[in-house]
């Protein structure tokens, strides 16, 4: 079944991030696929995630869904213009990849070709409006298309956001992404359940499924280095401590990420693991969860 | 309002002009004078480095403003000095370098990068807030720039990276979406932000650009 189709059952969604490797051997890749076929509802494909060159997200998504698993084909606005961007949902539309979620991205400064002329032609929100524009059978300026796109969008939503500013401006945005096209919500990593529950409290009326992101712990070390660098991240100093003292780490890291997704199956439609290295351990995460 | 520049590497002047012996050194008294980067005492500066490396300085000079026409006149009085060079270093901004280019037949090197046209934050930290886009969205904003000052030039509203104000990807700035609330919220319009903004024409800033101005 289709992601769309999925989500409309109302069935608890799970959705694992799966990275593009740096080169051309995807025997790991297709491994990682074999291993999430079946466990999980879809995959993102990263699309040079953290602006790290790597292979390309539609090509990875393609291979994804050759070996049966539902891609979810994720675009940045770094670094394709409008033209690129356009072209690229053709081509994707055309490999029968469905769902796209759709991303400003980083600047590039923050991977590894800092030296790059980043493009932004577009946003998030406006790339969403290009993809309900392709799906009309138009592309962004009116031109007819001979055979339109049918692609699912989401987006991503940031409810850690730490200021009234900020969190305000992510529900003004939420409400936006929505209104051109967003059908379901991917978020940032979650680790206090409560903290979440009022955010889906203020999103509740916008009637949008809300994937919550998950990030399995390696450590207590990876938890610290998050909450000083990673907006909208904030590991509680319970959880750092359970990690510090824990004898075996990896088993720990996979209770806590289990245990997080079984609160978070009473707020929420589904869960986005996003497992950074640890893409093995997702079925071992999901059956602690009893998912 | 300035034009900032910056000093080149002395290893890259040194590469530019690897293959003349005799230079001509020319700073501006305007911006590149205020960023210590042109005035007389950086061209005094280059004069000695150029001398130390080898090179023989036929003469300098400050121009009060390169980027003006009235620089042809300069050129004309310092003539002998130039004409005895085998080039010229002009250490002022982009602008400077190719008006002394378009009044010279010497080939003509930049000392200086050129950065942006900056706007003075507090006393000497210049921040630049406008890049010239060509269809100005300060109206959506009430006036902070969006398209200059989010390191993503996003126009529908913030990534939601800020910590703290700051930004996700230039922690060194604010997140200008929270400053643009912050001024709409005292304003009472956050209304605006509800607004889809479509993509902005960048065909506006299809290079090069120019532009009649009719005269007096
Ligand atoms: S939108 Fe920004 S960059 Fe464009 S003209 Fe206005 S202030 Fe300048
Ligand atoms: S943190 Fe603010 S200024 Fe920085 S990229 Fe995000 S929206 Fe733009």
């Amino acid at each position: 079944m289709s992601l769309k189709q999925l989500i409309e059952t109302g069935k608890f969604i799970v959705t694992a991030e799966v990275a593009p490797i740096k080169g051309t051997d995807t025997t790991e890749l297709l491994e990682v696929a074999e291993l999430l076929r079946g466990k999980i509802d879809a995959a993102n494909v990263t699309d040079q995630q953290s602006s790290m060159m790597r292979l390309g997200s539609m090509v990875t998504s393609h291979l994804l869904k050759e070996k049966g698993l539902e891609p979810v084909f994720q675009m940045t606005c770094r670094d394709r213009n409008r033209i690129a961007l356009q072209s690229d949902l053709l081509s994707a539309s055309v490999l029968g990849i469905e769902n796209v979620l759709a991303l400003t991205g980083d600047v590039p400064s923050l991977g590894d070709h800092p030296q790059a002329k980043p493009v932004f032609d577009l946003d998030s929100v406006q790339l969403l409006w290009v993809i309900s524009r392709l799906n009309a059978g138009y592309d962004m300026v009116g031109n007819e298309l001979k055979g339109k796109t049918n692609f699912f969008p989401g987006a991503a939503v940031n409810p850690g956001a730490d200021t009234e500013a900020s969190f305000e401006m992510q529900i003004i945005k939420m409400e936006k992404k929505i209104n051109n096209g967003a059908r379901f919500f991917q978020t940032q990593a979650i680790y206090d359940v409560n903290l979440f529950a009022k955010f889906m409290k203020r999103v509740e009326r916008f009637k949008v499924p809300v994937l919550a992101g998950v990030i399995p712990l390696k450590s207590a070390g990876m938890a610290k280095f998050m909450n000083k660098n990673v907006a909208g991240i904030l590991v509680p100093d319970e959880l750092i401590k359970k990690m510090t003292t824990a004898e075996d780490k990896t088993q720990t890291g996979i209770q806590i990420a289990a245990d997080l997704i079984k609160n978070l199956k009473d707020i929420c439609q589904g869960v986005h693991i996003m497992a950074i290295g640890w893409e093995k351990k997702v079925p071992q995460i999901l059956a602690a969860a009893g998912l | 309002m300035k034009t900032i520049t910056e000093t080149k590497p002395l290893a890259e002047i040194m590469k530019l002009l690897e293959k003349h012996k005799r230079i001509h050194l020319i700073g501006c008294g305007t911006c590149a004078t205020t960023c210590h980067t042109g005035g007389k005492a950086e061209v005094l500066a280059m004069k000695e480095q150029l001398k130390a490396a080898g090179k023989e300085v036929t003469g300098w000079m400050v121009v009060p403003t390169t980027c003006d026409p009235l620089t042809k006149y300069a050129l004309k009085e310092e003539s002998e000095a130039v004409a005895a060079a085998d080039a010229i270093l002009v250490m002022t901004c982009g602008f400077g370098v190719q008006t002394v280019a378009a009044y010279s037949d010497k080939p003509v090197y930049p000392g200086l990068d050129t950065m942006f046209i900056g706007w003075e934050q507090s006393p000497g930290r210049f921040i630049e807030i406008c890049i010239q886009c060509g269809q100005c969205v300060l109206g959506l904003t009430t006036g902070i720039c969006p398209v200059t000052r989010c390191a993503k030039g996003m126009l529908c509203g913030p990534c939601g990276g800020a910590r703290e104000g700051k930004c996700e990807q230039q922690p060194e700035h604010d997140c200008v979406w929270v400053l643009i609330y912050e001024r709409l919220k005292k304003l009472g319009m956050l209304d605006k932000l509800t607004d889809f903004v479509p993509p902005k024409d960048y065909s506006r800033m299809k290079i090069p650009r120019t532009a009649e101005v009719a005269l007096p």
